[in-house]
């Protein structure tokens, strides 16, 4: 078994653009993906969210606000999993529901220190 | 109330306050002369009151007789005496220099502190369940054999190692100062939450007894809750949670002895003061940003008492559930989230989770699939309801699961 990390990207346009119902509707999926890898055990951290807004430090001590100027992508959370493989944990991965609204899974095993 | 329950109701009440104040007055290093004391106070309860019947403050009486055996023993033992007080003792006829602070503060108090001192982190789990059933809840070498499963021997050996733990850790009879009480505190409530769960699901036939550990818990929990140091969400969540349990305690197992599963069960007999006092505390425990494994435990049993079943319902313990496990991984709570699933959604989307769960050892993992299967494939249920059959251990499982067996073939 070994450690994965699941970095969750996608346009931050698509959350603020949901009505409640949809947000609702979007939360219970969540929950119910990753309650159904916890289910398994397979849960090592439940991570956390990410804002929209952020800085990002570039040499010379130059600030960028936000990571995303050049792509409509932003990383918006991560999670980490357990599994047998690189192939297990994508496994895991299709079942986000990110996937059903333009987004995508990044998935990177880690290398512990 | 007659002698004959008289004494056994005190006893259950009076044993750990006069046990916890001497204890307290000793010094924990000498509970077992503290439990003597206590124990030989209510043998001569039931001589005395036997033949004069009982006094008209029998509380007061005891309490009475507690402090005179103690004084008594100081003045046998004049170097046990010697040790507890670390004063040389002088040439004084009368033994009281020890102050034997029984008000009802210092009960209290020294209940609370017995507690602490009990779910001590030094102490294996095991060991805190046993000492807390015979310090605290005046359980017999026996009865905690009984509720264990266990013979008596290795009771006595756990709680004989836990006795001498007490002593060479130096644990204290002191609350937790403020920069670890919340860590000890959880220590108590895990403690809690055991024992009351050892009379719940155990498989020990004795249901008083069981139902009698479940009552205890929950009188530990709910002193917690009167004490304002220890009156947090969590310990009320935690209260709210085995009220919500116990509502069922009467119709969860038939006239025979045996399990009624929840969905069999008659819900006329739910203890309807049980949920309303579960409904209080849940309350209580709604303050706050915390979000303890009792509260998502107790909103869960909350939604268990509720009669109609609708995916409404299922829907709120499904995701009760997710939450659980994503704080805390347990088999069980995985194949209950499993249940919920096929409830609130469907039996064919649960089917394909339950197969994710990998928890083939688990008799209870083929029993949840065999009730998914149930309406499906027939044939599958029953493979299931046979694997499940030939890893249950217990006799109350196995015959629930023959029973069930026997009603499929039959119907095929």
């Amino acid at each position: 078994m070994n450690d994965f990390l699941f970095v969750f990207r996608n346009d931050p346009a698509v959350m603020s653009n949901m009505s409640p119902e949809a947000l609702q509707n979007s939360m219970q999926k969540w929950m119910d993906w990753i309650g159904g890898i916890a289910a398994q055990g397979k849960l090592v951290d439940r991570g956390n969210r990410l804002a929209n807004e952020g800085n990002v430090v570039r040499p010379s001590q130059v600030v960028t606000d936000g990571p995303y100027i050049e792509t409509k992508e932003s990383v918006g959370g991560f999670i980490m999993v357990r599994a047998e493989s690189l192939d297990g944990a994508t496994e895991m991965a299709k079942g986000c529901p990110i996937l059903s609204n333009g987004g995508n899974v990044e998935v990177r095993p880690i290398i512990r220190m | 109330m007659e002698n004959q329950e008289l004494i056994p109701h005190l006893f259950r009440t009076e044993y750990r306050k006069i046990t916890a104040v001497l204890s307290k007055t000793f010094g924990l290093a000498h509970i077992e002369i503290a439990q003597d004391i206590a124990s030989d106070t209510f043998l001569q309860a039931s001589e005395m009151w036997g033949i004069k019947g009982a006094p008209d403050n029998p509380v007061a009486w005891l309490y009475t007789v507690a402090r005179n055996k103690t004084l008594d023993y100081l003045r046998r033992d004049k170097l046990f005496k010697e040790k507890i007080t670390g004063k040389v003792v002088r040439e004084s006829p009368m033994g009281d220099e020890l102050e034997i602070d029984l008000s009802t503060q210092n009960i209290t108090d020294s209940q609370l502190q017995m507690m602490f001192a009990i779910c001590h982190p030094s102490l294996p789990v095991e060991s805190q369940i046993g000492l807390a059933l015979n310090v605290l809840c005046g359980f017999g070498i026996s009865e905690i054999a009984g509720a264990f499963l266990t013979n008596k021997e290795t009771i006595n050996k756990r709680l004989y190692r836990a006795r001498e733990k007490l002593r060479t850790e130096d644990v204290k009879m002191e609350f937790p100062g403020e920069t670890d009480i919340e860590s000890r505190l959880d220590a108590v409530l895990r403690t809690l939450y055991l024992l009351f769960n050892e009379g719940f699901y155990s498989a020990g036939k004795d249901i008083t007894l069981r139902k009698d550990v479940c009552i205890e818990a929950m009188w530990l929990t709910k002193m917690l809750t009167e004490n304002p140091g220890t009156d947090c969400p969590p310990v009320n969540a935690l209260l709210a949670l085995m009220c919500f349990h116990a509502s069922r305690f009467e119709a969860r197992t038939n006239p025979q002895g045996e399990t009624v599963l929840y969905q069999d069960q008659d819900d006329s007999l739910w203890d309807a003061t049980l949920i309303c006092r579960g409904e209080y505390y849940l309350n209580r425990a709604s303050v706050g940003q915390q979000l303890s494994r009792y509260h998502l435990e107790a909103a869960i049993g909350y939604w268990h008492t509720i009669k109609a079943d609708t995916p409404e319902k299922w829907e709120h313990i499904l995701q009760y559930y997710n939450q659980l496990l994503i704080l805390e991984y347990s088999p069980i709570a995985a194949l209950n989230r499993t249940y919920a699933l096929a409830k609130a959604r469907s039996k064919a989307e649960a089917i394909r989770e339950a197969e994710k769960l990998n928890l083939t050892t688990n008799h209870l993992y083929h029993s949840l699939l065999g009730e998914l299967y149930l309406g499906i494939d027939e044939g599958k249920a029953l493979e299931y309801f046979n694997a499940s059959l030939s890893l249950a251990k217990s006799k109350a499982d196995k015959r629930l699961l023959m029973e069930k067996i026997e009603r499929i073939s039959e119907a095929c």
